[in-house]
């Protein structure tokens, strides 16, 4: 079985790579189009902002493939943010694997950057979705954005920063996590290793 | 709810962890990789290593450590400490951590910030302020140079400008090391973090002076920090974290069990 970690050249690559590791899977690093169409699963990683990572996969000639891509596809913090339709940070278009629009949060008095571990409540029509098979309430994680899609039927978990986002998102095997699993302990490398027995 | 984050604090020097009494007498407490996994383990939100030779003495420091760290923990750290331009930073983020923080080079270059944050975002992006209240002024001043004894100093900053000049230029946290308060584990700085929060629109960190579980406490609920940050105590084994923790869920505060 071989995973791609799909090189964005965004700045969370070794790290995501190291949390397969810990799992015992050597996943590859690459841009390279013929090694993404013939991967068994695609990660797409991201931190920074959807412009300049948008821009990174044109430059890159990634776009298409990712669009049509039939494996299962894991995008994680920005790079969950990319396979939705349109992100607000930069006023750009992205994937649109899974509808979805990206804005700005609106949290009131609270600070920005949402930064720290937050609580995950799953979505009673996900609570059998094999990408959270033992996650549950009260499970923290790890957060870092200011950015974030609005709760709607594509979305498995949600979190309340302000105001209630989707924290998981997914659509036919086109899945999501606005939080980061590779630095979510032991709760996010559940998720990981659900992705990799994602059959879906 | 966002959980208050504890965050171990590992001064790192010549590749060993190492901790002194206010900024001096720097004595070895272990090594790096071990320590980084045993506070996962523990329960820590998040670590910092803070490379206390890089900034004073201008070498260039070898940071391999950087991805043995990456490669054992689960949780996220930032590494601090000699990070003078886009290039440092990019190295570092690239070996897998998730934050660096910029200190005495933003003082000397301020728009480092800014490129920091266009490159990177401004979640990677921490700015670490030492501050020390001199008491002939009643002023919180902003020094530089804290890893060297012999080469601190002080800046043109009051503390309270300074913190709100980072966030403009694009600080994505801000990590407040009262220089009074540390190593000497009386309790944090209440007074001025009280101040210093009213003035910052991002997260904000609590640094120096932590000795007992009531400390912690106090800081959360007192100052209304993001996260607090220790060293010694932890190191030390004066307070283990689970117990931390457990002290702080008893009091009805917003922790990671």
């Amino acid at each position: 079985m071989s995973l791609v970690i799909v090189d964005t050249g965004c700045a969370n690559i070794s790290s995501v790579y190291c949390a397969f590791q810990r799992l015992g899977v050597d996943a590859k690093v690459s841009r390279d189009l013929t090694v993404i169409k013939n991967a068994s699963r695609l990660l797409v990683p991201g931190v920074g902002a959807a412009r300049q990572a948008m821009a990174n996969l044109r430059e890159r000639d990634l776009i298409a493939t990712l669009q049509q891509a039939e494996q299962p596809l894991l995008g994680i913090c920005l790079g969950m943010q990319l396979l939705t339709d349109r992100s607000e940070e930069g006023d750009v278009d992205c994937l649109g694997l899974i509808p979805g629009q990206v804005k700005r949060m609106q949290v009131g008095d609270l600070r920005l950057p949402h930064m720290g571990w937050n609580t995950l409540q799953v979505e009673d029509s996900a609570q059998n979705h094999p990408l959270l098979k033992g996650i549950g309430e009260k499970d923290y994680v790890y957060f870092v954005h200011s950015f974030a899609v609005a709760p709607s039927d594509t979305t498995l978990a949600r979190c309340n920063y302000g105001s209630d986002f989707a924290a998981v998102i997914g659509k036919g095997n086109k899945l999501g996590a606005q939080f980061h699993p590779e630095r979510s302990g032991a709760v996010g490398a559940r998720l990981l290793q659900n992705f990799l027995a994602f059959n879906g | 709810m966002l959980a208050r984050r504890i965050i171990p604090c590992l001064d790192v020097r010549d590749g060993k962890v190492v901790k002194g009494v206010q900024f001096r007498n720097h004595e070895i407490i272990g090594d790096i990789v071990p320590l980084a996994k045993a506070y996962a383990e523990q329960g820590a939100d998040e670590l910092v290593f803070y490379d206390i030779t890089a900034s004073s003495d201008g070498r260039v420091v070898d940071k391999s450590w950087v991805r043995r760290i990456a490669e054992v923990i689960d949780i996220p750290f930032c590494v601090a400490g000699g990070i003078k331009s886009v290039a440092d930073a990019g190295l570092i983020l690239e070996m897998g951590a998730d934050k660096i923080s910029v200190n005495s080079p933003a003082l000397a270059r301020p728009e480092l910030i800014s490129e920091l944050e266009h490159s990177f975002g401004q979640q990677c992006v921490v700015i670490g302020i030492d501050s020390f209240f001199d008491k002939e002024s009643g002023q919180y001043q902003v020094y530089q140079f804290t890893g060297d004894e012999s080469r601190t100093q002080k800046t043109r900053w009051q503390t309270l400008d300074w913190l709100k000049r980072v966030q403009e230029l694009g600080a994505g946290e801000i990590v407040l090391n009262c220089m009074n308060q540390d190593g000497v584990r009386q309790g944090y700085d209440l007074t001025q973090l009280q101040l210093m929060r009213n003035a910052c629109k991002v997260p904000l960190i609590a640094s120096g002076g932590a000795g007992a579980m009531q400390h912690f406490a106090d800081v959360f609920e007192q100052a209304d920090v993001d996260g607090a940050l220790a060293a010694s105590v932890f190191h030390k084994g004066i307070i283990p974290i689970p117990e931390l923790k457990a002290f702080l869920l008893e009091r009805k505060l917003e922790i990671r069990p």
